[in-house]
């Protein structure tokens, strides 16, 4: 060790150094921090932070790490529960990930997060450690992650940049999470020059567990050991957490591109098979994944969570460069890395189960009954701190909110001004222009990069509305997942817009068969210090957790992305949400599309001309203005217990959301998943609903689902829609042997020509 | 009937690999990459993922693994050896097939339900398929496009050692069409496609009557049973 030592930084910023000359110059601005949090931290600690200090303070209280301007708001989403809402939440918000009980004696836990900016610096390893982050999370809380889902953001298609960003973010992801043996079940992708220079790249990830294997992120037991393993220590993602996810983008400053992470898919796959061997073997009290903010939240979150203190030597930390500085090793954001608080009887055992994986260790040092942080570089005192005020307690923001200036004219910019379509054949070409725009058109480009099939209990998968995956082998017991998010909405109006992503993600669960259980969300935002965005945040939040009151669904976790533009020009509001379902046994899932003949087709809801926002006015006519559609949850309620009341019983053959593009995009996706022909007829609708032919094609209203019922259950099924108060249409029929579909009054479209203008715009646009 | 499956670090189908040889009536008997004994086994399946990390060349690193060492002794005396995508990779590096698998041609990692058609049903681990029977099993894979010199591939096709070729779409640029093939004695198998994530009704690929139906890969393991029965 002694040797190792001599190569090392020596002049590092201590404990005495920092009483003995506390005027210092400090560059606390680099590092991100205000000159009023730079003064906090002085007060903390009764004089200025030694430059380790400072470290670790900069990225834990960085926007990222510490939700200093997105606290206030987060707080509804633990307020406005019920206790009905708790029963099934068995660790809820504020842990790694919540976790939530799905009977037979297991749980599963899930979240999304967002890894936005390093996804546009460095597409490739941005994405592929976006996965890696979001699976240590699931990790963490002593699950075996068991799939995962992206969703994605890219700028205009046609821009030069985009190909360059789609195809990094895909290959990162397909590379990390085929990698990592985790089936990618589904996810989002949309196009928009909104996210041009500034693409969301959300991923979320779901593990499962028995109840009794919960892992907390604490350190309780004075004496206990703290352990880093997995990979060594680099100089990769330095403040990746300040520099990048809490500031706005400036093209002209220098690159950013050394604060990315880089990851090794193949260390974080070893890592969960040891991880989850250490788990079942009992040896580990308390655990914590380096993500963000690295050595610097690990331990103090620990330390914090199990209200101890903590003693390190940081010349313990293995490194791939011996010349890294004390205060980059508390900011490094290296990847595939775990902190254990290991009992010292059970070292022995820890160290055998590492060995046998082949994963590097080191013991930092130990837990203290004491309320303090104590950092060491060799014989010298670098860090002296309450553990709580670097993890817990920092700042809290109440940012300026202001009514954007724009948002009147926006609003009343109604899509009503556009021209529609005059004749049939009008009509049908833009069907066919909009069901191959890049936003309606098929996705497999980029989900054939994904292996779906690993683990073997892939039950539903892209394009269906929901991934499905079987939990329990003995009895079929599973969990449904979807995500949702219209941008488009939330800027028209994020209060309604966000109601409308978790009635659309709760949809899409429903249609599969599974019941809603639980959300998560992953809150993507403009800067938060612009007061108009801060109004979008305001509002989006407060319809989240009113819709999920109102729907008694909690939210169990999740993150905020600040910071979401390029230049002053703001990304939508996108709070993306993701909805986990329960199915008693995944036989019994209801399919996203027709396979059968002859089975009569029903729209379920009603239909309102509610243009505004849709992709009809977006995609064909650059439109964007006026107010989303209307969002009823007690009908969306309705909707879902009526389907899976129908799901138990046997009596659907398939069901299918209608959102983006609207009924006629609908009914030709359910067409296009196992190649079966139909006859459709939207009249009825017409009369019913008081609506013309564009609206009955394109509108975006929701509540609405398209099911298919075989002859022998219909009259069964009409009675359950009459008895749950759910309008109810026939509108078509299957046909088997016809290798079109033909809508009545319009057109009949060939299944091949279709599937080909479909499939093709991606593949032409990046292939 | 003992059929082991090699866990490599990174190994990611050997749990599927196991539930397969489950499904079709055999004991599956784990086994550690680091571990020369092999345990007694009756057969052997090198499963798919990203041994080592793909680390050199995928399949190089796992190719000289004790395990794998004592696979290539056993498979000279005729133990039955199926190895599957990154499994493929390995007794390819471990020269018990002949060949090299190279990125896919279009660069991309891909996965989709592919059709394959049964060249040769001679095989310890493809006697329950009729000959030129046309199967659906899922293939994921990122570097599965087989090559080999022409003397090699000619060799192929005059000893019928092609088990399988791809149908309606090569999807990796693999010569020949060649999705597996087979040692002389017919005992080792090698292909990129995945039998054992098309094992269970519900799990696998779609097929004309039902979503995720598809278990035609449950026939490898059915027929290595059925081998080692007769045997």
């Amino acid at each position: 060790m002694t040797t190792e030592i001599s190569t090392r930084p020596m002049h590092v910023d201590t404990v005495t150094q920092a009483l003995a000359d506390p005027e210092k110059s400090q560059p606390w601005a680099e590092l991100g921090l205000k000159q009023d949090e730079y003064l906090e931290i002085k007060n903390i600690l009764g004089r200025r932070p030694t430059s380790s200090e400072l470290a670790m303070y900069s990225v834990m209280w960085s926007e990222h790490c510490s939700y200093k301007s997105s606290k206030i708001y987060l707080r509804q989403f633990g307020e406005k529960v019920t206790p009905e809402m708790k029963k099934h939440l068995m660790v809820g918000m504020g842990e790694n990930a919540g976790v939530v009980d799905i009977g037979e004696g297991l749980a599963v836990t899930f979240k999304v997060e967002s890894h936005n900016h390093p996804s546009y610096i460095e597409p490739f390893q941005g994405a592929a450690t976006g996965v890696g982050g979001i699976v240590r999370d699931i990790l963490t809380m002593g699950a075996r992650p068991i799939a995962i889902m992206d969703q994605l953001r890219f700028g205009a298609p046609e821009h030069p940049d985009t190909a360059r960003v789609v195809h990094g973010v895909v290959e990162g992801i397909s590379f990390y999470g085929n990698c990592l043996g985790l089936p990618n079940i589904g996810g989002e992708t949309v196009f928009d020059s909104v996210y041009q220079g500034n693409p969301l790249v959300n991923a979320l990830s779901i593990g499962s567990m028995k109840h009794e294997d919960i892992k907390l992120a604490k350190a309780s037991n004075p004496g206990d050991l703290v352990i880093l393993f997995g990979a060594r220590t680099g100089a990769d993602g330095i403040g990746g957490v300040s520099v990048l996810a809490s500031e706005t983008f400036d093209a002209s400053g220098p690159t950013k591109r050394p604060a990315v992470q880089v990851g090794d898919p193949f260390a974080e796959k070893v890592l969960i098979e040891c991880c989850l061997e250490l788990f079942h073997a009992g040896v580990v009290a308390g655990i914590q994944d380096l993500g963000g903010a690295g050595i610097s939240c690990a331990t103090s979150e620990l330390a914090s969570n199990g209200g101890k203190g903590m003693r390190v030597q940081l010349q313990n930390v293995l490194l791939r460069d011996e010349s890294l500085t004390p205060e980059e090793i508390l900011m490094s954001e290296s990847q595939e890395r775990m902190c254990a608080i290991v009992p010292v009887g059970k070292l022995k055992a820890f160290v055998e189960i590492v060995s046998k994986w082949e994963v590097e260790y080191s013991v930092l040092g130990d837990v203290i009954d004491e309320d303090r942080l104590y950092i060491n570089w060799g014989d010298q005192e670098i860090v002296n701190v309450p553990p709580r005020t670097v993890a817990h307690d920092g700042p809290v923001y109440e940012r300026p909110v202001t009514y954007p200036s724009y948002q009147d004219a926006l609003n009343a910019d109604s899509s009503k001004s556009l021209k529609r379509a005059e004749t049939p054949a009008e009509l049908a070409e833009q069907l066919l222009k909009l069901i191959s725009s890049p936003n309606q058109a098929d996705k497999s480009w980029i989900t054939a990069q994904y292996d779906h099939y690993v683990m073997g209990n892939t039950a539903l998968a892209m394009p269906d509305d929901s991934g499905m995956v079987r939990v329990s082998e003995t009895t079929g017991l599973g969990v449904a997942l979807a995500t949702d998010a219209n941008g488009k909405y939330c800027y028209l109006n994020p209060y309604e817009g966000a109601r409308q992503a978790l009635a659309e993600a709760y949809r899409n669960v429903a249609v599969t068969g599974a019941v809603p259980r639980a959300v998560t969300n992953c809150l993507n935002f403009g800067s938060p210090e612009n007061p108009e965005v801060m109004w979008q945040f305001k509002e989006a939040t407060a319809g989240l957790a009113d819709a999920c009151l109102e729907l008694g669904i909690p939210v169990t976790g999740g993150n905020v992305s600040f910071y979401n533009q390029s230049g002053d020009r703001a990304i939508y509001p996108t709070p993306v949400v993701g909805v986990l379902g329960v199915i008693d046994n995944v036989a019994r899932r209801i399919p996203s599309g027709w396979q059968d003949d002859g089975n009569n087709i029903y729209l379920l809801g009603t239909s309102y001309d509610e243009l505004d926002g849709s992709a009809w006015a977006k995609d064909l006519y650059d439109h964007l203005g006026g107010q989303p559609p209307k969002v009823d949850l007690k009908k969306e309620k309705q909707l879902g217990d009526l389907l899976h009341g129908a799901a138990m019983q046997g009596i659907i053959e398939s069901a299918h959301d209608v959102s983006d593009g609207g009924l006629g995009i609908a009914v030709i996706e359910s067409a296009l998943r196992f190649n079966v022909g139909a006859r459709v007829w939207f009249t009825e609708v017409m009369e019913r609903d008081n609506i013309d032919a564009t609206a009955v094609l394109f509108s975006e209203s929701q509540a609405r689902v398209i099911v298919t019922v075989g002859r022998e259950d219909d009259v069964k099924f009409q009675a359950l829609c009459e008895a749950r108060g759910v309008p109810c249409l026939r509108i078509g029929v299957t046909d088997k042997s016809s290798d079109s579909i033909e809508i009545k009054d319009l057109a009949t479209f060939s299944l091949n020509e279709v599937r080909e203008a479909w499939r093709k715009t991606l593949p032409e646009l990046f292939g | 009937m003992k059929i082991g499956v090699i866990t490599y670090p990174g190994t990611l189908d050997d749990r599927d690999a196991q539930r397969a040889i489950r499904l079709a009536g055999g004991t599956p008997v784990p086994l550690w990459h680091a571990d020369s004994d092999l345990k007694k086994v009756d057969a052997v399946v090198l499963p798919g993922g990203f041994s080592y990390g793909d680390y050199l060349r995928c399949g190089a690193i796992a190719a000289q693994a004790p395990a794998t060492q004592e696979v290539v002794k056993l498979a000279a005396q005729g133990l039955p050896v199926l190895g599957i995508c990154n499994g493929f990779q390995v007794l390819v590096e471990a020269h018990l097939l002949p060949g090299g698998l190279i990125r896919n041609e279009k660069q991309h990692f891909i996965c989709r339900d592919q059709k394959l058609r049964v060249e040769n049903n001679q095989t310890a681990w493809t006697n329950l398929f009729d000959k030129d029977q046309e199967i659906t099993i899922p293939l994921k894979n990122g570097e599965g496009g087989y090559i080999a010199s022409k003397e090699t591939l000619k060799m192929l096709e005059a000893e019928n050692r092609v088990v399988f070729r791809y149908l309606d779409l090569n999807p990796n640029g693999s010569m020949s069409d060649i999705a597996g093939l087979t040692n002389e004695r017919g005992n080792v198998l090698g292909l990129m496609p995945h039998p054992e994530h098309a094992v269970e009704p519900g799990f696998g690929p779609d097929t004309d009557i039902a979503m995720r139906s598809g278990t035609d890969g449950l026939k490898f393991f059915e027929s290595v049973l059925k081998a080692l029965v007769n045997a």
